[in-house]
């Protein structure tokens, strides 16, 4: 389905400063045909003037842009096979949808125009609002409509900025699952900008982590969920308890790690760091909660003395804040599966976990928390 | 939920009477100061012109004594003796609005788009020849077109215009000083329009293969149309009845518009009947025409 003249995307170093402000700092990437693609990150880390330079809505301050063999570094927008799906969806309000839909073929003359906008409008599922105008569509019908005028078009590379922020979960769940449809279906190179990890981790194949116009990590997104290479993938990529050790030993196949008393194994594959000072981290969801009198199976990492400071019942699991002897509160999701025990505020309980769950980085505990989201947009 | 879905499947309930609140009578006494206001200024002098332009002269009376005597023909005279000053105010109001909507919209797209920063100073620049008189401004444009002037001489020296064309009180000098007065008229309703024109419909049409001038066909200028056609109407409405340019700049009666002759018919000649049936004739062609453009224009797409 995808042209043979297509290809894969490649950004070579690019930069892109406004004034003093860099947005994108060197930034190498390549994205393979036919890929979903996303470009995860906080407000202002650069990821939308990333599309935006792929659109050639931005130019790249240095760097090049290349779309196969093809040179699009300064190509005008309206001479790139690039489509973009724009934020609040940018769609011309004096024009009705068919002719919205039209508007991209129209221009490049295309012949079997109403053949291809059905089918567009066909693939969105909303052929019946073809002669509406946009301001009388919900806002989720909008967002299928600027999703249908872009892909009509049959770019090689289809863009879509934040394209379901917009709406509300319920509709932008749905969305989710209709786009990776599409996606599937046109066989396109998508890629998404978004900061919602969990809209990423749907969706794409690969997901690069942005913070500060550089890449952090890119991999599938369980392999970035599972080994963060850094801290602040770590905490914004779902959530990470990250405790301050260091390191005492190291054989083959582990590393020893010591936190607030308590050696701890850490795989060497899962150990991004060589520092003696070391954050070790684990999700959530990875850790056991047992009472205090509980045998904990040996071979595991654990934490001992905790108490817990705050049980909030989610539905389908309960999620503990455990006050450890130190201080520090660790969060534990427990799945409400009917056979653990309940640890109501106060009980005193062990944390355990398997080693092979544990990862281990250098660097800032506080990368990526939620409060470090609240950064203008650039 | 199974009640509350029962109750749904049952004929639908009429809706509650918005108890009080329409009978209220809150809402016409706050449009009464503007009632009593259009009343007093605009519907009472209306019907007085309207008797006005139905009188005869009184028989054996003093210059400016009339009575009343429903003539209507007064219109068929007014029109028949006047129709050539009538349509040159249309014709030059037409054209005057042409030109400034030609001299507007670049200037109003600049401050709209381009301006940036001084987009403020521009938009006072535009306004700003309102500080001045109206009439010293329209008089200045006679020293600036007269024949022995700077531009007149500049242009002929350039061949630009022919040697023996004279500007001083030509048809020229009054749509020029139409055009002027105007464009402020014209210019800001137009700012407005497309200053609120979201920038990002410009990228999607340039996205969507629109190259600088298919954007602006298909994109800009469409979303623009309430501004043109707010700023046309501004500008032609006042424009076809304007008096002053044509007698400050033309010559009379060469030049004469309508504004000129009801100028003359009311305080010259004191012929009041004819000057209010000149005006009711002007008042009427316009309220034609603005309905024919709208109509054209299309109102639904003005929202």
């Amino acid at each position: 389905m995808a042209q043979d003249t297509g290809g894969d995307l490649h950004l070579r170093d690019v930069t892109k400063s406004f004034g003093t402000f860099t947005a994108v700092d060197d930034l190498t990437l390549t994205i393979p045909q036919g890929s979903f693609f996303a470009l995860l990150g906080p407000s202002g880390c650069g990821k939308t003037t990333t599309l935006r330079m792929i659109a050639g809505l931005e130019e790249p301050t240095v760097g090049s842009i290349t779309l196969g063999e093809r040179d699009i570094t300064h190509a005008k927008p309206y001479k790139r096979p690039v489509n973009t799906v724009f934020q609040n969806y940018a769609l011309f309000p004096h024009l009705d949808i068919y002719e919205n839909v039209a508007f991209g073929l129209r221009r490049r003359g295309a012949k079997d125009v109403d053949k291809q906008v059905m089918e567009a409008l066909a693939l969105v599922e909303l052929p019946h609002l073809a002669r509406r105008k946009p301001g009388q569509l919900s806002g989720g019908q909008q967002q299928r409509i600027a999703l249908a005028r872009a892909v009509v078009n049959r770019p090689q590379v289809l863009l879509l900025d934040e394209p379901l922020g917009a709406l509300d979960l319920k509709l932008r769940r749905q969305m989710q699952i209709e786009l990776k449809r599409i996606q599937t279906e046109v066989g396109l190179t998508f890629v998404h900008v978004t900061h919602d990890q969990e809209e990423a981790m749907t969706m794409a194949d690969t997901v690069a982590v942005m913070n500060h116009g550089r890449i952090e990590q890119m991999g599938a997104p369980s392999e970035l969920y599972e080994a963060p290479s850094t801290t602040f993938v770590a905490n914004f990529l779902g959530q990470s308890n990250l405790v301050t050790g260091r390191r005492i030993a190291a054989d083959a196949d582990a590393v020893t790690v010591l936190c607030h008393g308590q050696n701890l194994q850490v795989p060497v594959s899962r150990c991004g760091t060589e520092d003696v000072d070391v954050l070790l981290g684990v999700r959530p969801e990875k850790i056991h909660l047992g009472g205090e009198a509980q045998e904990v199976a040996a071979g595991l990492n654990r934490f001992a003395g905790g108490i817990v400071s705050d049980a909030s019942f989610m539905g389908v699991s309960t999620q503990y804040l455990v006050r450890l002897p130190w201080g520090q509160d660790l969060t534990v999701f427990a799945q409400n599966r009917g056979i653990g025990e309940q640890y109501p505020v106060g009980s005193r309980v062990t944390l355990s976990w398997e080693p092979a769950h544990t990862f281990a980085l250098a660097g800032d505990a506080t990368a990526g928390v939620e409060s470090d989201l609240a950064v203008p947009v650039g | 939920m199974a009640i509350a879905s029962v109750t749904h499947t049952g004929p639908a309930a009429p809706p509650p009477v918005p108890a009080g609140r329409s009978r209220s009578l809150t809402p016409y006494l706050l449009l009464l100061p503007g009632i009593a206001w259009l009343t007093i200024f605009f519907v009472v002098p209306i019907v007085t012109l309207f008797g006005t332009s139905l009188q005869v002269p009184a028989e054996g009376g003093e210059t400016g004594v009339f009575v009343q005597a429903f003539r209507f023909a007064n219109y068929v005279d007014a029109v028949t003796e006047y129709w050539a000053q009538f349509s040159r105010s249309f014709v030059y109001a037409g054209i005057a609005t042409v030109l400034a909507l030609a001299i507007g919209y670049p200037l109003a797209y600049m401050i709209a788009f381009k301006a940036g920063r001084l987009r403020n100073l521009l938009l006072v620049l535009v306004v700003a020849p309102f500080f001045a008189s109206f009439i010293l401004r329209t008089i200045a444009w006679r020293q600036i077109l007269a024949d022995e002037g700077f531009v007149v001489s500049s242009l002929k020296w350039l061949h630009v215009i022919p040697q023996t064309a004279t500007v001083t009180a030509s048809a020229v000098a009054v749509v020029a000083g139409i055009t002027y007065n105007f464009l402020p008229f014209m210019t800001l309703p137009l700012y407005a329009s497309l200053e609120r024109i979201d920038p990002r419909l410009l990228e999607a049409g340039s996205d969507l293969y629109g190259n600088g001038f298919t954007v602006f066909r298909k994109v800009t200028f469409p979303l623009s149309l309430p501004g043109v056609v707010a700023g046309t109407l501004l500008t032609f409405i006042p424009a076809a009845g304007d008096y002053v340019n044509a007698a400050l700049l033309g010559r009379q009666p060469g030049t004469a518009m309508i504004g000129n002759v009801v100028e003359s018919r009311f305080f010259r000649i004191v012929d009041y009947p004819t000057a209010a049936s000149l005006s009711f004739v002007l008042m009427a062609a316009i309220l034609l025409l603005v309905f024919l453009y709208i109509r054209k224009a299309g109102t639904e797409e003005l929202v």
